[in-house]
């Protein structure tokens, strides 16, 4: 008989969870599994940290770990997390947020929670679109994409999620794809050491919803060509012409410094760890 | 439900003439409040401003939030993470936290939440949202309203909110009122060996026998700390006893009928009325909060006319103090509702008083408490 070999990392998930209920060629499934490299590498234990997901495909991501975890309403990761941080500070809280519920809905509870420097580390999955609602138009789509709601392509411009975050005050701010295996782990891991506002954006490939609508294809693979070819490292922009950067999203790791942590909006004893 | 007597330390006992606001803050402080988030809006400021001064003095943190969503939903993670929480706003800010409302009550997170109610746009006096303490989330849920009168009540309301809070595991609302929060009273605060408090059951099981949401159908269940292996999903979602995302009609069933059967089945225990003057009434006034206040001068003058009124003082509003109710209806002619809007809580008052005796509604919504000589004229009319 074969030997059956079981991932080491499952020890991480609930098993009664499994399958995942994410279609097949998601992102998702990736992030879960470059995330829980990072916690094996670092041997962090997911059942001593508390993990929140808020509404939508990416916010199904903890839901298999195995952990505490807050769920099921759009938007408000960041508010849970500002709570959960005052009560105790040194437990370790990790946001799985997807675009729409970090940037649209919770756009201003990101920007506050980096403006304070929340002790979190926040990973959004950018699919570029509302994935669980069936494909409409997010602030991170790109320009002229057809979506179930611009049928003549998206007049509005999209976001960058991560210059956003940088001039509302994180202190860690990096973006990847999920073509990026080595760097979404090492991502992670950076942020889950990192004291202060961490995110980590990860652009997705959502062939379902992103794919057939506004890419014209539903095959994952080609949906991953399609980001790599509108994505650039920041290692390489050197040689890159501004021409070809045109409507491509940088990739690296922007931003990492240090600077106190939110501890209360006043507080007696002034200054206590950074 | 262990019990334990309020710290030395948090307690002001003596004799104040202090804001409603205040009193509040002191309540929350006295009860052990260890987290309020706010966001400013008149006219509950001041107890966001009380509170960034006494919280960090007492341990405690204080955030002024983006805004009232960040108040509720930060509510919700402190107090899983085991904070005695509280906020507080004003109408327009209580609209916002429904949203987190409905999580809170569906994760069944114990919290205070203070609403000054206000009328629209300005800070003159209302009671016209009665039916948003209650009715505002979406989905199945029962919740606790309790409704101070005076700044005392203000003080010990709060306390006694916590104390609820914390045995049914269930958001308590203070429906407070611009009347009394912006009112300087005389406050008796007790010793601290005075005031007994009641602390969250936390579960005494490994995380292997944890079932974070198994309760009898009438009790709220144990807590366990967060980070700590107890590996619990807190999802609005339906959830069964392992807090496992459930959408099958059982799982529905079950989880919606003990939410709302912890505080419908304890009912009796929760509600608290008061009368004045009623053992030999063939009038009452019904009232809640500042209404009680005219309404207990409208006694007086009554019974100088000759006219036996007496008045039942609902302590809280949610639950409906239905056998309360029920009682006076059964051993009076006539109720008055008295409330500061038009006409809404009288529908209660009706259905609780089960056709017994006729029930009249006194309404205002001027901006202004009713006058005990515009109750009276109700009174007059109603008697003749
Ligand atoms: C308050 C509220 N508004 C709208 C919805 C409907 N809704 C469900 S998921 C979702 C967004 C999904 O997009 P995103 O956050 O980008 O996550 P994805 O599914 O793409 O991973 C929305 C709007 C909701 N659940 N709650």
């Amino acid at each position: 008989m074969a030997d059956i070999k079981i991932n080491p990392r499952r020890k991480y998930l609930r098993p009664e969870k499994l399958p995942h209920f994410f279609c097949s060629g998601c992102g998702c499934g990736q992030v879960l599994n470059y995330y829980t490299q990072a916690l094996e590498e670092l041997d962090m234990d997911p059942e001593k940290m508390v993990h929140i997901g808020g509404v939508g495909c990416t916010a199904r991501i903890p839901v298999y770990i195995k952990t505490d975890m807050l769920h099921g309403v759009h938007g408000r990761t960041l508010a849970w997390a500002t709570g959960i941080k005052m009560m105790k500070p040194d437990l370790p809280v990790v946001i799985f947020a997807g675009d729409g519920d970090l940037v649209s809905i919770g756009g201003n509870h990101m920007i506050q929670a980096a403006r304070r420097n929340l002790d979190v580390t926040v990973v959004m999955v950018d699919n570029m679109n509302f994935a669980m609602t069936g494909g409409q138009v997010a602030p991170t789509t790109p320009e002229e994409s057809v979506t179930m709601t611009t049928p003549y392509g998206s007049a509005e411009p999209r976001f960058d999620t991560c210059r956003l975050a940088i001039a509302a005050g994180a202190t860690h701010v990096e973006r990847w794809t999920t073509a990026d295996r080595v760097q979404c782990k090492d991502a992670m891991k950076r942020a889950l050491q990192h004291k202060g506002f961490s995110l980590i954006e990860i652009v997705s490939q959502c062939p379902t919803h992103y794919g057939r609508y506004a890419l014209g294809t539903g095959d994952p693979q080609k949906v991953i060509d399609w980001i790599k070819d509108h994505t650039y490292k920041l290692t390489t922009a050197d040689s890159i012409s501004e021409e070809e950067k045109s409507g491509k999203l940088p990739c690296g790791e922007f931003y990492r410094v240090s600077r106190p942590i939110y501890q209360g909006t006043t507080v007696m004893s002034g200054k206590e760890d950074k | 439900m262990p019990k334990k007597k309020a710290s030395k330390e948090r307690v002001l006992s003596g004799v104040h003439f202090m804001l409603g606001n205040y009193a509040t803050v002191e309540g929350a402080i006295s009860a052990g409040c260890n987290y309020f988030a706010g966001y400013p809006i008149t006219p509950a400021n001041e107890i966001s401003e009380r509170m960034s001064q006494r919280l960090p003095q007492v341990g405690g943190k204080f955030v002024q939030g983006e805004d009232e969503l960040c108040s509720v939903f930060s509510l919700a993670g402190a107090a899983l993470a085991g904070g005695k929480v509280m906020t507080a706003t004003a109408s327009a800010g209580y609209n916002y936290m429904q949203e987190g409302l409905g999580y809170c009550y569906a994760i069944e997170a114990p919290m205070v939440i203070v609403d000054v109610q206000r009328t629209r746009g300005d800070n003159f006096a209302s009671q016209a949202d009665v039916y948003q303490m209650r009715y505002g989330a979406s989905g199945d849920y029962e919740a606790i309203v309790v409704c101070p009168s005076s700044v005392q009540e203000l003080y010990d309301y709060t306390i006694w909110a916590f104390n609820l809070a914390e045995e049914y595991r269930n958001p308590v609302i203070v429906m407070s009122e611009t009347t009394i929060a912006l009112m300087r009273e005389r406050l008796d605060i007790p010793t601290a060996d005075k005031i007994e408090l009641y602390d969250r059951r936390y579960t005494k099981k490994t995380p292997d026998e944890y079932h974070p949401f198994e309760a009898l159908a009438n009790q709220c269940p144990e807590a366990a700390p967060i980070g700590e292996g107890y590996h619990t999903i807190y999802s609005l979602n339906p959830h069964d006893e392992y807090g496992n995302i459930d959408w099958d009609p059982i799982v529905f069933d079950n989880l919606y009928k003990r939410v709302t059967g912890k505080i419908t089945e304890n009912a009796d225990k929760i509600c608290r009325t008061e009368s004045y003057m009623m053992d030999d009434a063939d009038y009452a006034i019904v009232t809640y909060g500042s209404e009680f206040r005219p309404s207990i001068d409208a006694v007086e003058t009554a019974r100088k006319e000759g006219i036996k009124l007496g008045v039942l003082k609902l302590c809280n509003v949610w639950p409906v103090p239905e056998n309360a109710i029920c009682e006076v209806a059964g051993n009076v002619k006539k109720i008055f509702s008295v409330e500061m809007n038009l006409g809404k809580y009288v529908r209660e008052i009706e259905r609780a008083s089960k056709n017994k005796c006729e029930v009249v509604s006194v309404t205002k919504n001027r901006g202004f408490v009713h006058t005990t000589d515009e109750i009276m004229t109700e009174i007059r009319k109603g008697v003749l």
